[in-house]
């Protein structure tokens, strides 16, 4: 049953024609002159032939049908004429649309916005350059004060006896942040362990005969010091850090954390340190889940293409890497704990009240994350290389 | 079938019948019956959760009722298609309780947007209609140019009402318009909608808690109970037997409001 007319059209279409006599032009407007008109009575109204008129009227007894825009239009044909020395000594309308003449009246004449157009000179250009790079180091001394405010924070919530960690809470979020990234990050660290084994005996082979041996090598080093910490600090960077930035977020636009400090609460504490803990805690776990896993799947994937069997491949895996191998892997993993947790809870507490602000810092504190943890990631190996470990 | 949508002469824009509201197996609405005439203002009362909300809802087809039939402009809208719901949507106008402005554009932009969807009008003609709105509810000119985050409350009520009238509809909802808005704001609020009803000739549907608002601007009121809705002016009801009605007419509040 179709029986409402298209969106937003009118009943009668609007008219608007003019009669000249002498230098008076008449101005005579007719049917619904409402909104789903404008567009066109727009372009009708402003090309009018008004040129040596000396006196206008406006007629619009004949209309049908008015609403503010369509009023809206009658009084800037009436505005314009008047600018241009013509006089308008009638301007009629149906008796009932006095009170919305009145209305839009009221307001009188509404000057065109100026769209302010972005100049793109030089200087503006530099100018941007300018802001730009002062806003990043602006953030980036936030965050530094950010950084010791939670440090110190967490150090007390750890070593003063007096203050007690909220622990459910902690554990909750080691559960969120550790527990429930498990099947993610096994899966991919075991796809990472077959690709290496696959690829580097590949390569491996081409150097000479029996050399696929050292694939073994290349798997436990490998993983063991890059792959498993960075794969599992990107997946949780992505997975939790956006998680903190969002959540904490959310609280700001609800005026949560504003409610929480009238109360007199700490809100780095209760909302920072249980999230940066949690994950510090979390981490280094589930990277030393994704070691195990990432040599497994290079170790099925020696047995199952290169012939070399479980047993042979624990046996040289003991030889290949050493204990500091694995160490140096898993000390980053407290330091991107703590890069991720700090990014997301200081972008979160940043946000704005309003609903673009949360999805935008969200974001922002993942591509932070991932971009300091892979910078530190090189320090660390710079630092190693210097300590000859 | 009679009743088409487009019948101008039908004095009644909503006609609800044997509507019933339920969440789970608590009943809100239990068959309500009720009629808002054509440029009428009519006020729904009743205490909290008594389905107030949820009868505006109802009715602009964001909540989906259990039975009943709500006909708005003689269109049924329960079983509608998405194009007639749409020509619906576009003759009423919806003011949110906190206005709900879009936040990441400003007032100007906001009262825009059904204008940019559902019109072709130029980007110039569009700054002026915007300009129009903001004066019909009484708000600078300046604050088209604001984001929502810089707004007063009342303010914000306002820019929502302008972007409710975008379109220049014939119902308007209002969803506790002068709530958490001062005694002033709240009595200038009252006054902005009698004269736009009188200039625009709407017809308004509004949810209210305020007695100062039903005395200056309802026709009528509706007083949910129950689950069953009471219909009448503030004299007809004042006299109702019912024991909430007495409280709510004639508590202390009540009493100031009425007298005044």
């Amino acid at each position: 049953m179709r029986n409402i007319a298209p969106p937003l059209s009118a009943e009668v279409p609007a008219t608007l024609r003019t009669e000249r006599r002498g230098n008076v032009v008449r101005i005579i407007a007719g049917g619904d002159w409402v909104t789903s008109e404008t567009a066109r009575l727009d372009h009708e109204t402003q090309n009018i032939a008004t040129s040596g008129a000396g006196e206008a009227e406006i007629d619009g007894s004949a209309i049908t049908s008015l609403d503010s825009a369509g009023m809206w239009l009658l009084l800037r044909m009436k505005y314009a004429l008047e600018s241009n020395r013509v006089r308008v000594p009638r301007f009629a309308l149906p008796e009932r649309f006095a009170p919305l003449l009145s209305a839009v009246e009221r307001e009188g004449r509404i000057e065109p916005l100026v769209r302010k157009r972005p100049p793109q000179s030089l200087q503006h250009f530099l100018e941007r350059i300018g802001k730009g790079t002062m806003h990043a180091l602006r953030q980036g001394y936030d965050m530094v004060g950010f950084l010791g405010r939670v440090t110190v924070e967490t150090t007390e919530a750890i070593l003063e006896p007096r203050r007690e960690l909220p622990f459910p809470a902690l554990v909750h979020q080691i559960e969120e942040t550790g527990l429930t990234a498990l099947p993610i990050v096994g899966l991919l660290a075991f796809l990472i362990g077959v690709v290496i084994a696959y690829q580097g005996a590949d390569q491996l082979k081409k150097i000479a005969a029996g050399a696929e041996i050292y694939t073994i090598n290349l798997l436990g080093v490998s993983i063991l010091r890059e792959l498993g910490v960075l794969i599992t600090a990107i997946i949780v960077a992505g997975r939790s850090g956006s998680a903190f930035t969002a959540q904490i977020g959310t609280m700001r636009v609800n005026e949560e954390i504003d409610a929480m400090q009238t109360l007199g609460l700490n809100t780095t504490e209760l909302l920072v340190v249980t999230r940066v803990l949690g994950l510090v805690i979390a981490l280094p776990f589930l990277t030393l889940f994704a070691d195990i896993v990432g040599v497994v799947g290079g170790m099925l994937m020696c047995d199952l293409d290169l012939g070399i069997t479980i047993p042979v491949f624990i046996r040289e895996f003991k030889d290949a890497v050493t204990l500091n191998t694995f160490l140096v892997g898993m000390i980053k993993a407290p330091v991107f704990a703590f890069i991720i947790g700090i990014v997301g809870c200081f972008e979160g507490l940043r946000v704005e009240r309003n609903a673009a602000s949360v999805g935008l810092l969200t974001t922002r504190a993942v591509v932070e994350a991932i971009f300091l943890v892979i910078v530190f990631d090189a320090g660390f190996s710079i630092l190693f290389s210097k300590l000859g470990i | 079938m009679a009743a088409p949508g487009n019948d101008r002469k039908d004095p009644i824009a909503i006609r609800i019948r044997g509507l019933v509201n339920a969440f789970g197996d608590r009943i809100i609405h239990d068959h309500i019956d009720l009629d808002v005439r054509r440029g009428e203002v009519l006020a729904v009362v009743g205490g909290s959760g008594t389905g107030k909300s949820v009868l505006l809802r109802s009715i602009v087809g964001l909540n989906h009722p259990r039975a009943g039939s709500i006909k708005v402009f003689g269109q049924e809208t329960a079983n509608i298609d998405a194009e007639d719901m749409r020509g619906l949507q576009l003759r009423w106008g919806v003011l949110f309780q906190d206005g709900a402005l879009f936040s990441s554009q400003t007032v100007t932009e906001n009262i825009q947007v059904p204008l940019r969807r559902w019109t072709n009008m130029s980007p110039k003609l569009m700054d002026e209609i915007a300009a129009v709105k903001l004066s019909l509810v009484g708000l600078p000119r300046e604050a088209g140019a604001l984001m929502p985050a810089e707004l007063s409350g009342g303010m914000r009520k306002r820019a929502g009402l302008a972007r409710a009238l975008a379109l220049d509809p014939e119902i308007l909802f209002l969803d506790e318009p002068t709530s958490g808005l001062d005694p002033i704001a709240a009595s200038l609020f009252d006054q902005l909608l009698n004269d736009l009803k009188k200039s625009l000739g709407l017809t308004v549907f509004m949810v209210t808690h305020d007695l100062d608002s039903l005395r200056d601007t309802a026709d009528r009121i509706a007083v949910l109970l129950n689950g069953k809705v009471k219909t009448g002016t503030i004299a007809e009801l004042v006299r109702d037997p019912d024991p909430w009605i007495q409280q709510y007419f004639s508590g202390a509040r009540g009493r100031a409001a009425l007298n005044a």
